[in-house]
């Protein structure tokens, strides 16, 4: 079988390696706009923060493709497809055969139609990437178009430059799809300590040489303009030949697109209504495409992705999962605000299960909420604890030796309770080495030797006062 | 580290029991535990002459122990007088002599090769045998029954750690440095370990290395005894200790940990694992794992900013059929860290039973012959086999693992007769209903131990054997370093020694050479059969450890006029043990765990250990302290989950896998996370739930990992 994969980003050569993990057999070729080697885009904003290199963003080894038998075409674009031919036409002239194509052409910046929007770079590529950071080094200020979660991590790496960066948002509150307008708030006190200024309700209307003109009428000087307004997906090549597009290319639960060949996964396909602009989702797709392509599970569907954002910026931690918006008339919602602190967390309960969540602020609750959401696993009545999970009821906090019941253990490692340490000091051994000569308590690990001095300090005192 | 004091005078090399002297000072050897790979020093006293009774006294000049013992260390003696002990053999039940038993067996085992040939007759040995009883046994397998089907319950225990640190470093010793080197660690992070709870005198090292400013990180998903004394205890959903790893190993390269002259200079691979490493950023192992992105980075810093750290893996880490690929990036991450080979640092595993390390180095395994040799390795044959005076096309090749082994008995072209040294795979092997059933299919099963273990009552013939303090032999324990144990105590009338029932065998079987029952013996031999191997013993000797309280391996015998070789306690410092002298980094990627939840069976199972008893119970449980402590199995479910089922503490719940249900009392304990179940395996059952999926390099099964269904006994 030969196989054809439009696309070396994220979904396409992630649907490659997939594919070849399943099956030695499949003639491959991918085709790759970019002359780079795939790397890894959720990187992107490290990299412009200058915490990553573009080298540890990297997905394949160059060497790859020839170990593995794939013919990767990078820096060639496929300008069409003929669907009666079952070919793709690229770029340099060439045809290339295929029984089964894959799309992941992705998808492409939104830029605005305003005077001057080819002066500002937008966000998208590790060239743009370039650009930026290139830019950035003599830039005195910069604004960032568009409080999404790329704009935001935009504006976050620039200001840890030390660049002044002003974020315009044209929404009431940044992430809107994503936060509530508290979250968008704690949020944008967080980005502000860190030196971000954010300015919501307002977009840019001209870019100039060294300023902008903002949609109020006010102007702002700025020789640095990164937009975040959004992506589209790209779906030319598909609506060129025909097949059914709509926000992106249309598939099915297969991955496959109304002409049975030809499959479209990643941020250029959309299924069942939705077209998804995160990773997960495009490797879940590729996963099942290489599954349904390859024939190693005839049985695989693709069911939708449940959706968590995870912004990347330093000290700003978010997380925000599912339906966030949903209100106290429609869902059962647990909320704490600390705005000071820059705390936010709220969840969103239906049914005893948890359908979304927003945790601004560093919290150890993250990875078991996020499990909770991805796995809908069954919620403990006591909602606040899942907010702040706290110390161990059982784990013990060096108790008074007072208090202790006789029957408590002391020394785990060799099962030596209160109530034989007090035998034996009242059998005559008063001081530690006397105690642990008569139980072995302390001679294991040695954790419980301040308790176990305690006690005998302790049954000393009272013989004093009862003397 | 404290000077080896000794407090035991000078100690003579007598391997022979204490003499009948005239009363009756009580007698006191030296020797060690029999229990975990930590092999405590203790001397045995022997007041029986006297009138008294015989006990335990922790021995000061061990570094391992220093003076401490668990539980299980100060009642060891508890079993030497035992009632359950067996004192004859059996044959189908009734008592025989031994000549009936051994003449029974021997006609068995030639009756089933005739018919079957010599596969047909398989040995399954342990890591609680001594290095002379495992040498024989592999040799005994290789050489009289010329059977290539032999492995051991080690495969249950150390096979994924070996496999990864032999494809890392060409050379798997468990810790490869002394074991007080970690009290000088700067930080330690210690992966599916719970040293608290198994091998408590560990702990001293660590608190050693806390008291001096060092951080202690813990892996686990219980907050374990061990993660309540961490300064930070990262906690993932079972089974995804690998995508942790690869999160922490991105965060140590994103956040500028790597020591990459380190890499250039002493490894090999890097590219290709920073490469596959950049698709697991930490907020993508976050989700799969549940451990903050914050909490790993956090501990990534801990470990890049100590001047000296250490990363160990347990077998939280490595029972899974993801385990050498687990640990393999757990080395990795040691690696770009600059860790291995740096005095102070490096990676290691902590060794689970008494003699997991030497067990796994001298031809019980189905790949290996003695000095850590590979069975399929055309020089290693050639040495060996002229050691043992047989041709080397004579030598079998490499066999089955220990659970394809057990799997395959009583199947058509499996075994049809098992010969069972020190383990007892009713209970400890995985999916245990099926193993019982491969054994009821066997034609011939012959145990030998010192109880009537569940093994035991499942043989034709059960073969009362000596136990720890009443012979001799040596042990290395998880530091490499070989030790001598003595006997201290005369057997039970009745009762032979291993290397004599195999010595009794082989006799029977047409080899009445070479399979001598005195253990210097056998351990001279095995030094010339290790001498040039990974593992070589040739240049150790029974004086010299107990000169110098033990010796690490490699150490290769001296030529005549040399000076002996002083061991090797750091085998890594000037190169790695590969061809090229350069640490492998391996690229691995994360999978689901073999038997995910599912609406059917939707609560996680792990298993593990509690300190009162050691491995399947056979000894443990035969002693009352140790009853008393931990009386009986149990299963531990968080609180939420509890509330849900309507448990409560002490009640009893059903727990049901594909493969077995058990019942067992509630322990309710936000201990577990929430979607998990915990249960203690040295009972018979824990291991009719487990699943047997295979690690496909180390053939280690996913014992802490499979899916149930809890509910509530009414």
């Amino acid at each position: 079988m030969r196989l054809v994969v439009v696309g070396n980003g994220m979904a396409g050569a992630r649907l490659v390696g997939e594919v070849r993990s399943r099956s030695r057999d499949v003639r491959i070729t991918v085709f790759g706009a970019e002359a780079r080697q795939p790397y890894n885009r959720v990187l992107l904003s490290n990299v412009l923060a200058g915490t990553s290199t573009p080298d540890q963003a990297r997905l394949v080894d160059p060497a790859w493709y020839g170990e593995h038998d794939v013919t990767a075409r990078l820096g060639v674009r496929v300008t069409a497809i003929d669907r009666d031919r079952k070919t793709v036409l690229a770029s340099d002239g060439t045809r290339e055969p295929y029984d089964v194509l894959v799309l992941a052409t992705g998808s492409e910046p939104v830029v605005p139609s305003i005077p001057g929007a080819g002066r500002a770079l937008p966000f998208r590529t590790l060239d743009d990437c370039d650009r930026i950071r290139k830019a950035a080094t003599s830039a005195r200020g910069v604004a960032v178009v568009g409080g999404g979660l790329l704009g935001i991590e935009a504006a976050r790496g620039l200001a840890g430059r030390g660049v002044p960066v002003t974020l315009l948002h044209l929404g009431d509150h940044l992430m809107e799809r994503q936060l509530d307008v508290e979250a968008g708030l704690v949020l944008r006190q967080t980005l502000g300590a860190l030196g971000v200024r954010v300015r919501t309700g307002v977009t840019v209307s001209a870019v100039h040489e060294r300023r902008v003109d903002l949609s109020t009428g006010e102007s702002m000087d700025a020789d640095l303009v990164v937009l975040a307004c959004g992506v589209r997906p790209v779906v030319g090549l598909a609506r060129d030949a025909g097949l059914e597009v709509d926000r992106g290319v249309v598939v099915d639960d297969e991955l496959r697109t109304d002409d049975p060949a030809i499959f479209a996964i990643g941020e250029c396909a959309q299924h069942a209504g939705m077209v998804y602009g995160l990773v997960s989702p495009a490797w879940e797709q590729a996963a099942v495409a290489a599954d349904v392509v390859t024939g190693a599970d005839r049985a695989a569907r693709y069911r939708g992705s449940r959706m968590v954002t995870r912004l990347k910026a330093r000290s700003v931690e978010l997380a925000a999962m599912g339906e966030t918006h949903l209100t106290d008339e429609q869902a059962e919602i647990v909320s704490f605000s600390h705005r000071r602190n820059g705390t936010y967390r709220k969840l969103v309960i239906r049914d005893g299960r948890l359908v979304g969540a927003i945790l601004l602020g560093e919290t150890p609750a993250v990875g078991t909420l996020t499990r909770l959401f991805d796995r809908g696993g069954p919620l403990p009545a006591d909602r606040a604890g899942l907010l702040f999970p706290g110390v161990l009821a059982d784990v013990a906090v060096a108790q008074s030796p007072v208090r202790m019941p006789d029957s408590a253990q002391v020394c785990h490692c060799n099962n030596v309770t209160k109530g034989q340490i007090r035998a034996c000091w009242e059998a005559g051994a008063r001081d530690l080495p006397a105690v642990t000569a008569a139980t072995a308590a302390t001679t294991g690990c040695g954790g419980c030797r301040d308790a176990v001095e305690g006690i005998v300090g302790w049954l000393s005192e009272q013989e004093g006062v009862s003397a | 580290m404290k000077p080896p004091e000794s407090t035991i005078g000078p100690m003579p090399i007598s391997l022979s029991p204490p003499g009948p002297v005239m009363p009756r000072d009580p007698v006191r050897t030296a020797t060690h535990c029999p229990y975990c790979a930590l092999q405590c020093g203790m001397q045995v006293v022997d007041g029986r002459g006297g009138g008294g009774g015989i006990g335990i006294e922790a021995r000061e000049d061990i570094p391992a122990n220093a003076g401490n013992l668990c539980q299980k260390g100060w009642t060891a003696a508890a079993l030497l007088d035992s009632p359950e002990r067996l004192t004859s053999p059996l044959l189908h039940g009734r008592r025989v002599g031994w000549d009936e038993a051994l003449d029974f067996v021997a006609r068995r085992v030639r009756d089933v090769q005739a018919r079957y040939g010599p596969d047909a007759v398989a040995v399954f040995g342990g890591g609680g045998l001594t290095n002379e009883k495992a040498y024989l046994l592999g040799k005994f397998a290789r050489v009289v029954l010329r059977t290539s089907q032999i492995d051991y319950n080690g495969r249950f225990c150390m096979s994924s750690a070996a496999a990864a640190a032999n494809r890392a470093f060409g050379m798997d010793r468990g810790l490869p440095f002394p074991i007080t080197d970690i009290g000088r660690a700067g930080a330690v992070l210690l992966a599916g370990v719970n040293v608290a709870e198994t091998m408590p005198p560990f702990v001293r090292h660590l608190t050693r290395m806390r008291d001096g400013g060092g951080r202690l990180v813990v892996i686990d998903p219980r907050t374990t005894r061990t993660a309540r004394v961490a300064d930070l205890h990262l906690r993932p959903a079972p089974g995804t200790d690998l995508a942790l790893a690869l999160g922490l190993l991105h965060v140590a390269i994103a956040d500028g940990h790597a020591d990459l002259d380190y890499l250039a200079g002493r490894t090999t691979g890097f590219e290709r694992v920073r490469t596959s490493v950049a698709a697991w950023w930490p907020e993508r192992a976050e989700r799969v794992t549940g451990v903050p992105a914050a909490a790993m980075r956090e501990a990534v810093r801990i470990l890049g900013d100590a001047e000296r750290a250490m990363i160990l893996t347990g077998r939280g880490a490595e029972q899974h059929a993801k385990g050498t690929d687990t640990v393999t990036s757990f080395v990795n991450l040691a690696l770009v860290l600059g860790l291995p080979g740096r005095e102070g640092s490096g990676y290691g595993c902590v060794t689970g039973q008494g003699n997991g390390q030497g067990g796994r180095e001298h031809g019980q395994k189905a790949d290996q012959l003695p000095g850590y040799r590979k069975i399929d390795d055309p020089a290693a044959r050639a040495h060996v086999a002229s050691v043992w005076g047989v041709d080397p096309a004579d030598l079998p090749g490499p066999g089955r693992s220990a659970f394809e082994m057990l799997d395959a008995l009583g199947t058509p072209g499996g075994p049809r007769a098992l010969l069972v040294f020190g383990s007892n795979p009713a209970v400890s092997a995985p999916d245990a209903g099926r193993v019982a059933r491969g054994l009821g299919a066997l034609d011939l099963l012959v145990v030998s131990d010192i109880v009537t273990s569940e093994t035991a009552a499942l043989a034709d013939v059960v073969l009362p054997t000596t136990q720890w303090a009443e012979e001799s032999g040596t042990i290395t324990n998880l530091e490499g370093r070989v030790l001598l144990r003595r006997r201290a105590a005369d057997p039970p009338a009745g009762v032979r020694s291993d290397l004599s029932i195999l010595s009794g065998l082989a006799g029977r079987l047409g080899h009445h050479k070479g399979f001598p029952a005195d253990p210097g013996t056998v351990f001279g031999e095995l030094r010339r059969a290790s001498q040039g191997g990974i593992a070589d013993y040739s240049g150790v000797t029974y004086e010299r450890i107990a000169a110098e309280t033990g010796v690490f391996w490699p150490c290769p015998a001296e030529a005549p006029g040399e000076i002996a070789h002083p061991g090797t306690p750091r085998p890594f410092l000037e190169h790695f043990a590969t061809p090229d002298g350069l640490a492998r980094l391996v690229p691995v990627d994360h999978r689901p765990p073999a038997e995910d939840v599912d609406t059917d069976f939707p609560i996680y199972l792990t298993t593990g250990r509690v300190l009162a008893h050691y491995q399947s119970g056979a000894q443990t449980r035969r002693i009352a302290a140790l009853n008393e402590a931990s009386p009986e199995v149990f299963v531990e479910l968080h609180p939420d989950l509890a509330g849900r089922l309507g448990v409560e503490p002490g009640g009893r719940v059903r727990v049901r896998s594909r493969r077995g249900v058990v019942e067992a009392m509630a322990k309710v304990s936000p201990v577990v996370l929430p979607d998990t179940v915990f249960m203690p395996f040295h009972w018979d059952g824990v291991n009719r739930l487990t699943n047997a999926a295979l690690d496909p390099v180390s053939g280690m099964p996913e014992f802490k990992v499979c899916a149930v269904a809890v509910e509530r006994v009414a």
